[in-house]
């Protein structure tokens, strides 16, 4: 069972995040970019999968030369091969998701994994666009994995409950935190990484159709507020939490 | 908030060597850090973690083939380092399985003996052990008295070694002693064989999560081939000390670290007379001093690695290493401690663990005055240890 995994390289989540000179990009200078967590779900699921079925792991990423540390460590926790798109500026999701699909086209696949979101911009969309831009049925947000012979069984996590969904293969999985406990990459793994090629492809320079008007910071929390003590501080405590916090 | 990395020191390691601090932080963050408290409580070495740490590969870590990673030494420093930011009990654990059971049967095992050993001691099947130390023999292994007579088939071992890390749990003990001839030469002795015993040393207050013992050898008959056939002469025993001594300047940084942390952290939360103590100017004299010593433990043991993968390394730089970076993190230990106040004294926190810790990592593998004297007679030709 071939398996193609989708990676992506983002800021390290206890980096302090800081909106660079332009206004419209994070600062990159100092800070520490690692694996999207999210993906070294997908990875473990992979490697998994090809330990007990056979065949192979594929990590396939799209971004600045710097991305190939993220299928550095994707190589050291034990995957096959590596694809790197090499794509020198930002694309909307869209249009990286067809860059992807294109490239996917080129690598034999039965199933493909990716993170369900990546840490940096949180929109959740590239693995469902990449199903789509692929004509493939997509699963998102699974926290467990079957497959069988054509087809595969997957639960995903819904508002308060779970999901059980059925589909056939090949088909897009996007990991959710649960799916499994991924492995730390060992030395031998990341000196035998070492070793490995990584194959580039070049990104076809398409227009990105969303374009980044402004970045912010959020609203810096000021202290709390003591409303007063005892019982006869509740009637002015909830008409706060109606009036101003808008909560009840 | 993280401690700035204002001499931009991770840009001097390789992608894989940040790839391997990384894979041992985690394993630290996950694996010891959570249960360190109570296995420091209850003076145990958590062994369930060996097969986790072997299968990391960090045993053997710098050896090249019988299934070991084969890792440069700068990177082997970095493990160190990041073992003992959780605890020195983990990183004695890796020091003297790699650099005085594994090391010793490397340099001077015979093919057989490497065959037979370094695999399993790779899995951590087989826990090594190194016995040089004796109870009245300790900065002077020179003198030491276990002695080693031959036999019509091999040899037989009569003596006491004091302070043998892991002895206890060992498969296999590195055993140091004198032949008729008087010349020290290193045996392996397999658990299990009649005559050695291994009992642990119990009540210390420091380095807890590790196990320390006697060795005990009563008429203990080994065959021939145990004998290590290169391991001839105290310099054979002394070079073992050296990779562990590398090591140990490595994992001193470790700690170190973990308590400037503690109590940077600390020092910015800890509010008295209205405002974080961080914003007084002792305190800021105190982090300033630390900081600018770890950083130059950490450059000292960066160059040291360098010169190690070179084959350059001198031992008198071995001994520099240790001398300065254990004595720089027991001394930042010391500070943090008082930094963190009363709340430096209990084990909610772990700067009084390391700093325990750090009193033994002082004196084991040549004390403090022992590099001292090192560096003495390096500089100046004369020795003067009696």
């Amino acid at each position: 069972m071939n398996i193609l995994v989708c990676v992506k390289h983002v800021p390290d989540t206890e980096a302090a995040v800081k909106i660079a000179a332009d206004g419209k990009s994070i600062q990159t200078q100092d800070v520490n970019f690692v694996l999207n967590p999210y993906d070294e779900y997908a990875v473990e699921e992979a490697l998994r999968l090809r330990e007990a079925r056979g065949g192979e792991v594929t990590l396939l990423s799209a971004g600045p030369e710097e991305a190939k540390k993220s299928l550095r460590t994707g190589l050291a926790m034990g995957a096959d091969k590596a694809v790197h798109l090499v794509c020198a500026h930002r694309h909307d999701t869209l249009t990286l998701a067809r860059a992807l699909a294109a490239a996917a086209g080129q690598i034999p696949f039965d199933l493909i994994l990716c993170g369900k979101q990546a840490v940096d911009d949180d929109e959740a969309q590239l693995g469902v666009m990449l199903a789509e831009a692929l004509s493939l049925p997509s699963v998102s947000a699974i926290v467990k994995l079957e497959v069988l012979d054509g087809k595969a069984v997957a639960r995903r996590e819904v508002e308060s409950g779970l999901e059980v969904v059925e589909t056939s293969l090949p088909a897009v999985f996007t990991a959710q935190k649960g799916l499994n406990d991924p492995r730390y990459p060992s030395l031998k793994g990341i000196m035998m990484a070492k070793q490995k090629k990584i194959e580039e492809i070049a990104c076809a320079q398409s227009d990105s159709q969303v374009e980044i008007l402004d970045l912010a910071y959020p609203k810096s929390r000021s202290g709390g507020k003591i409303v007063g003590q005892g019982a006869a501080a509740v009637p002015e405590l909830v008409r706060l939490l109606h009036e101003e916090a808008k909560v009840l | 908030m993280p401690i700035p990395d204002l001499y931009r020191l991770d840009e001097l390691f390789t992608e894989e060597q940040r790839l391997i601090q990384r894979t041992v932080r985690d394993f630290v963050d996950e694996k010891i850090l959570p249960g360190v408290r109570q296995w420091n409580r209850d003076a145990v070495f958590p062994v369930e973690l060996i097969p986790e740490m072997a299968a990391l590969g960090l045993l053997g870590a710098t050896i090249q083939g019988w299934g070991c990673a084969g890792v440069d030494y700068v990177a082997y420093g970095l493990i160190a380092q990041e073992l003992e930011r959780g605890d020195s009990g983990f990183r004695s654990f890796v020091s003297v399985q790699n650099g005085l059971s594994m090391y010793p049967l490397l340099a001077f095992g015979s093919e057989e003996q490497k065959d037979r050993w370094l695999p399993p001691m790779a899995r951590g099947e087989v826990v090594g052990c190194f016995a040089l130390t004796e109870p009245d023999f300790g900065s002077d292994p020179g003198g030491l008295i276990t002695q080693a007579r031959r036999t019509a088939g091999g040899w037989v071992l009569n003596g006491v070694k004091r302070w043998s890390t892991n002895a206890t749990i060992a498969d296999l003990a590195v055993i140091w002693a004198k032949d008729e001839a008087g010349v020290i030469r290193g045996f392996l002795v397999e658990k299990g064989t009649p005559g050695m015993t291994a009992p642990e040393i119990t009540g210390k207050l420091s380095l807890r999560v590790s196990v320390s013992s006697e060795v005990h050898l009563d008429d203990c008959h080994i065959p021939a081939e145990n004998a290590l056939p290169g391991a001839v002469g105290l310099k054979t025993a002394l070079m073992c000390l050296n990779q562990a001594r590398y090591s140990i300047a490595w994992g001193a940084v470790g700690a170190a670290l973990a308590c400037f942390e503690e109590a940077v952290e600390y020092a910015q939360t800890r509010i008295q007379f209205d405002r974080p103590i961080a914003g007084f100017q002792l305190v800021q004299a105190k982090l300033a001093r630390m900081w600018t010593e770890i950083t130059n433990a950490r450059l000292l043991v960066l160059r040291l690695g360098q010169m190690m993968d070179q084959g350059k390394a001198h031992h008198a730089a071995v001994s520099m290493a240790k001398r300065y970076n254990v004595q720089t993190a027991l001394e930042t230990a010391r500070t943090c401690r008082d930094l963190l106040g009363a709340s430096g004294i209990v084990d909610d926190y772990h700067v009084f663990r390391h700093m325990a810790n750090l009193e033994s990592v002082y004196t084991y593998e040549g004390t403090h005055d022992i590099h001292t004297l090192i560096l003495g007679q390096e500089l100046t030709g004369l020795a003067a240890y009696a």
